[in-house]
């Protein structure tokens, strides 16, 4: 269960970009390569938000397909399973182009004014 | 009371990755090379250290023993006389399912690190987690035995791709089992094509010599680089 420390990464990183003020959202892209199930992730959020600024916050997940990308063929073709070799050339300087990621996107949180927040 | 959005867009490990730059740090300025080392609960990893940690030529080996609970393998590599030192993970649910990089900063001040030259960083056995969270550490080594199926390359990628070194270990029970060889190496080459792998057995020895030579030149080519 990697999920119940992905989602104290989240919430430490949600908070630290609120800067104090209430988060109501986290929207975060998860690859699909990260191997994170997202309802076990959506538990432990709800349960490691409880007493910070994420507390009650909602989590939204966009999973990101997997795309590889082969260097000398220059093409790219999206995996369903975990075959990392060129189908046309059969070779291995292949790189990942998306499914890597664990980013939290933006948080939506609650302030006095309706204002827009610059972010440092 | 209104509602705004800020943009992040920020790994969410990205702490996990500062503080194990950190470690990585002192590591390197203590010229200590380390390796993590990772696999499924019972491939053989601590009877890999046991065949090895004693004699690569030229390097001073340490571990670091990462369980959730007790210190059973730290005891069964008591008897090398090399430096040990436990790590338990337990707290909370019953313990973290893997190291990360906070919990390795926490046993820097118990390492000998003047003393060793290569530390071998023994993890929680678990073929999920610890691939997601760096320690600190310059290469990673996994293993796999011939008892756990040949399709778990395709099963746990992230773990095969993340290491630079996949162990194939317990091939002595090959005539025992219904297990084909062939495959699980064609399916890491899928999954992690020209990783290097090394074939061997923990329990007869048959092997163990390129494992051991592979430790010598990974704590050499660290020191080039360092």
């Amino acid at each position: 269960v990697h999920e119940l420390s992905l989602s104290s990464a989240i919430v430490n990183t949600a908070a630290k970009h609120a800067d104090g003020r209430r988060v109501t959202l986290v929207s975060l892209r998860v690859g699909k390569l990260r191997q994170v199930v997202p309802d076990t992730l959506e538990f432990y959020f709800e349960f490691q938000a409880r007493g910070s600024v994420c507390e009650g916050a909602r989590l939204e997940m966009e999973v990101v397909d997997a795309r590889l990308h082969c260097l000398p063929c220059d093409v790219e073709w999206a995996i369903e399973i975990p075959a990392f070799r060129c189908p046309t050339c059969g070779g291995s300087e292949v790189e990942i182009a998306s499914g890597n990621e664990f980013e939290v996107e933006s948080i939506e949180i609650e302030t006095e004014e309706n204002a827009c927040i610059a972010q440092k | 009371m209104h509602r705004a959005k800020v943009t992040v867009v920020e790994e969410a490990l990205d702490a996990n990755n500062t503080i194990a730059s950190a470690n990585r740090a002192d590591f390197d300025r203590h010229d200590v090379t380390v390796v993590n080392f990772m696999s499924a609960p019972g491939a053989g990893k601590t009877t890999l250290l046991e065949r090895v940690a004693r004699d690569v030529p030229g390097v001073r080996v340490g571990v670091l023993e990462g369980d959730v609970q007790g210190s059973m393998d730290a005891d069964r590599l008591a008897h090398l006389h090399v430096p040990v030192v436990q790590l338990n993970t337990g707290s909370g649910f019953g313990g973290e399912c893997h190291l990360d990089a906070n919990m390795v900063r926490s046993a820097i001040p118990a390492l000998p690190l003047h003393d060793i030259d290569l530390l071998v960083v023994e993890n929680v056995g678990n073929l999920v987690c610890p691939a997601e969270f760096k320690i600190g550490e310059d290469a990673r080594v996994m293993v796999c035995s011939v008892t756990e199926g040949e399709d778990k390359p395709l099963k746990y990628p992230l773990m095969f791709r993340a290491c630079e070194l996949v162990i194939v270990n317990k091939v002595d029970l090959l005539p025992h089992l219904d297990f084909d060889l062939e495959m699980l190496l064609y399916n890491i080459d899928q999954v992690h094509p020209g990783v290097e792998t090394i074939v061997l057995s923990a329990k007869t020895g048959e092997g163990i010599e390129p494992w051991r030579e592979w430790l010598s030149r990974i704590a050499a080519r660290e020191r080039v680089t360092a």
